[in-house]
């Protein structure tokens, strides 16, 4: 057996310095073994960030106090560690990597000036050793044309590579135990696919335990060796990779590998004949960046880009990020002007009308948005927030009211919510609200910009069954964007890939995403993390095929 | 980078040329004949129909405005109604007082704020934040004559280790340079410090919940290192800003300041000329104080792209 490097007993942290205070972790014991990775997963809110952040000690002070158990790392205790040993303890003895890879690095600082602060503090190399080192190191996590980057300011790499710096910041002086915090969270697939690759073959060669925190079940299929699921900052329970996914005890663990939305598409609906609702012909927007001397740029966001919707259906755009998925659908909305091709909304052209003329045609076509907690207005309410679309063009005040209650009612909120603020709901009840935004003006197209990406598995899985459920009833329309293959592969009739802005590949659902024919599409569904698992009936997908 | 300072100074030229415009309608604009406004109500007529030769008030409009900016660019600001002096000489006689403040009161405002700045951010919530905002309170609620009169009742009145009012020019030596500008320069400042203090604060408190502060952490390096290397030169835009901003504002508060401790700087002038009615030296003064704002916000904007790579032109 291998030597136990994190060892957490019996962990509880509460909220202020009160010792009877509300208990964010409540008792969590974790070990994590020299070469060992273990994945901790849960919904937000289950405490895990907290875990990792206590064993760093950058618990924000006096909010969050560690008050009972103990973590040890390598047999030293570090609840009770001065905060000089624990700036000596960090970076040499354990390291973390974060989030956002985007706002993670210093933004004034060269990167690897910001790799070289790390040897600077914990060793005596001269100038010359340490950007040997740090150039060395930068070779080791797979960055290209190193003394490039070594000299560059962080807004001139791309995700990927940022975090590949903090990586390499992370392991520059070998630490025994890297704690990475949804570090690839932020990252498109193909990039994301690359990263976990390089942290598993990095932990391969230097024997690195790693405390792995994700809440993405396809991630943990990757990386885990062992998996502890996480909940109301208690642990639901740990055990193998294998056992957590084929054999989870607990009915969270069941819960939340079910929700997991599967990557083979849901059965196709027939065909229909219902009139087309929407089309974009040669879609295109460029835009232009004028220099002072009056040198231009030409950027396209979205070239050629041509789609077709008929009532009642569901058509999914997916891509990475930059693939100008967004722009195709804020282009069709008219929420930007296209600087090409056309839109017909019900028959109708509206791509060249002018604001004011496309006023009556705005209620056919709706938009809900990615983030619940910045879509809507803090300080309006619910009521007011959903009428305000209906009497705009011209409904009663009383009755649009009304109208709120019961479309809350249809989106499973209680009627009495009108009165409250954005502020008193959960995420997944703002996004249940931004849609009866939405449906207030019995719009005949729905575009839904990312609607799920910011929500836990479980609620996302409510909101798809909401969406789903309100297209049968109402027999809207739907064009739903997406990076995320698994959702478009349970909610799309038809998917369009686009890459470069530009659509690749267009098909029915069912043919695009299990007999793709573009490399791109290829290369888009081989990195989706944790392919070989059908989560939510507990096996690896070759079973599932049988 | 040269090449943006070149283009920024010559997007100046037409601004400055906006000033220039507006200062010469500014006479011909006022009701009534500029050679009677100048040449003030007991004027004879042949005092006026002078005033009106020298002028060349009898020319077309468009002609006096060349000429007038042809003597500008030759550094003839006209002569003043009053002394009879010209006004460049006026002012360059009165300008050493009123930039020595200037100046000394902008430093010892970064040099006092900046750190209580960054102190109390680091502590936020605790007894020295609160001190710290308590006394940007008081800075800013107390009028600049008011502090300047009880500086001087104890430190020149009752301590009397430095006099009580005067300049002398640093060429007559540092020392008595030195103990008449420190109390003008204090007087000053305490406005300064308090809004400098607060902006540097806020910045400071936003910078510090910035995620690579907590790499910064996460990798070990001493508080002093994340506060100085990490945050303060993320928090910088905002309060340069401020600094600049606040460096015109200083102008203003150079009036009252040379009142009470009675220097002869060009704040002082500005009121007497206005008092006078004294059109040229207006002129001039209201020239030069552009001219200050426009090179201020220049160096602003030079300074941000030294502070922030991302920000680029």
């Amino acid at each position: 057996m291998k030597n136990i490097v994190l060892d957490i007993d019996n962990l509880v942290v509460g909220l202020g310095k009160n010792p009877s205070g509300q208990r964010i972790i409540d008792g969590v014991s974790l070990q994590v073994r020299e070469g060992e990775t273990l994945c901790v997963v849960g919904e937000s809110g289950s405490g895990k960030s907290v875990t990792s952040l206590t064993v760093m000690g950058l618990l924000q002070k006096g909010a969050l106090v560690p008050s009972g158990g103990s973590v040890k790392l390598v047999g030293e205790e570090l609840l009770t560690a001065t905060d000089k040993r624990l700036r000596q303890l960090r970076a040499t003895r354990m390291a973390m990597i974060f989030q956002e890879p985007m706002t993670a690095l210093n933004p004034v600082v060269p990167v690897g000036r910001q790799i070289d602060e790390v040897l600077r503090a914990h060793t005596d190399l001269d100038a010359r050793a340490r950007r040997q080192k740090i150039l060395a190191m930068m070779e080791h996590v797979r960055l290209p044309d190193v003394e490039r980057i070594f000299a560059s300011y962080p807004h001139r790499l791309s995700g990927g590579q940022r975090q590949r710096i903090m990586i390499a910041m992370a392991l520059v002086l070998e630490p025994k135990l890297l704690i990475a915090d949804e570090p690839t969270t932020a990252l498109d697939v193909t990039t994301q696919k690359q990263i976990l690759t390089l942290i598993r073959d990095l932990q391969r060669d230097h024997g690195t335990a790693v405390l792995f925190i994700t809440h993405d079940m396809g991630v943990v299929a990757e990386i885990a060796d062992r998996v502890a699921v996480m909940r109301y900052g208690r642990l639901v329970e740990t055990g193998t990779l294998d056992s957590i996914l084929r054999t989870p005890t607990m009915e969270y663990t069941r819960n939340l590998l079910s929700s997991v939305p599967s990557l083979v598409p849901r059965a196709p609906r027939a065909e229909t004949e219902e009139p087309v609702v929407l089309e974009a012909n040669e879609l295109g927007k460029v835009y232009r960046e004028r220099s002072f001397l009056g040198k231009t740029r030409e950027v396209a966001a979205a070239k050629d880009v041509t789609l077709t919707l008929r009532k009642g259906r569901t058509l999914g755009i997916v891509g990475e990020s930059g693939s100008g998925k967004s722009t195709v659908a804020r282009c069709i909305v008219r929420l930007i002007d296209p600087t090409s091709g056309g839109v017909r909304l019900a028959g109708r052209e509206i791509s060249d009308l002018s604001r004011r003329l496309l006023q009556p045609h705005r209620k056919k076509i709706q938009i809900i948005f990615q983030d619940p907690y910045r879509s809507l207005n803090p300080r309006v309410t619910v009521g007011e927030t959903i009428a305000e679309g209906p009497i705009n063009y011209g409904m009663p005040r009383a009755e649009a009211l009304a109208k709120a209650r019961d479309l809350l009612e249809l989106v499973d909120l209680p009627a009495d919510a009108v009165s409250r603020y954005p502020h008193q709901f959960s995420g997944g009840q703002r996004q249940r609200i931004a849609i009866a935004r939405a449906l207030a003006l019995d719009p005949d197209v729905l575009v839904a910009d990312e609607a799920v990406s910011a929500l836990d598995v479980s609620v996302q899985a409510q909101v798809l069954e909401l969406l789903d459920e309100i297209q049968k009833r109402l027999g809207i329309a739907l064009l739903f964007i997406t990076h995320d293959l698994r959702v478009a592969a349970q909610i799309c009739d038809d998917v369009a890939v686009m890459q470069h802005g530009r659509i690749v590949e267009q098909g029915p659902a069912a043919q695009v995403l299990t007999h793709p024919q573009q490399a791109y599409t290829k290369a888009l569904l081989d990195a989706a993390p944790g392919r070989g698992w059908d989560f939510a009936n507990f096996r690896p997908v070759e079973v599932a095929a049988e | 980078m040269l090449g943006y300072l070149l283009r920024r100074i010559l997007a100046a030229i037409p601004v400055m040329g906006v000033v220039a415009l507006f200062v010469f309608l500014l006479l011909r604009l006022t009701p009534g004949d500029p050679a009677a406004i100048l040449a003030g109500d007991n004027a004879t007529p042949e005092q006026l129909e002078r005033i009106r030769t020298s002028l060349g008030l009898n020319e077309p409009l468009y002609t006096q405005f060349f000429t007038w900016i042809g003597k500008l660019l030759q550094g003839d600001l006209g002569v003043s109604l009053i002394s009879n002096v010209p006004v460049l000489k006026m002012i360059s006689q009165r300008v050493e007082p009123s930039i020595s403040i200037a100046l000394s009161t902008i430093i010892l405002a970064i040099v006092v704020a900046v750190p209580l700045g960054v102190i109390a951010a680091w502590k936020h919530g605790t007894w020295i934040d609160r001190f710290v905002m308590g006394l940007s309170v008081v800075g800013f609620s107390v009028p600049v004559f008011v502090i300047g009169y009880v500086l001087i009742q104890i430190f020149a009145i009752e301590l009397r280790w430095v006099p009580v009012q005067g300049f002398r020019s640093i060429t007559m030596g540092f020392g008595p340079f030195f103990e008449r500008i420190i109390l003008p320069t204090c007087t000053l400042s305490f406005i300064y410090v308090a809004l400098i203090a607060r902006m540097t604060r806020a910045a400071m408190l936003d910078v510090l919940g910035e995620d690579y502060v907590r790499t910064a952490r996460a990798k070990g390096i001493s508080e002093t290192g994340v506060l100085l290397r990490h945050a303060l030169r993320n928090a910088a835009v905002p309060v340069i800003t401020v600094i600049g901003t606040g460096f015109a504002l200083l102008i203003s508060g150079v009036v009252v300041t040379e009142s009470v401790f009675n220097l002869p700087g060009i704040g002082r002038l500005t009121v007497d000329a206005v008092l006078a009615r004294d059109y040229p030296v207006i002129q001039a003064m209201i020239l030069l104080t552009s001219l200050i704002y426009v090179t201020v916000n220049l160096l602003i904007d030079v300074a941000y792209t030294l502070l922030d790579p991302r920000i680029r032109y």
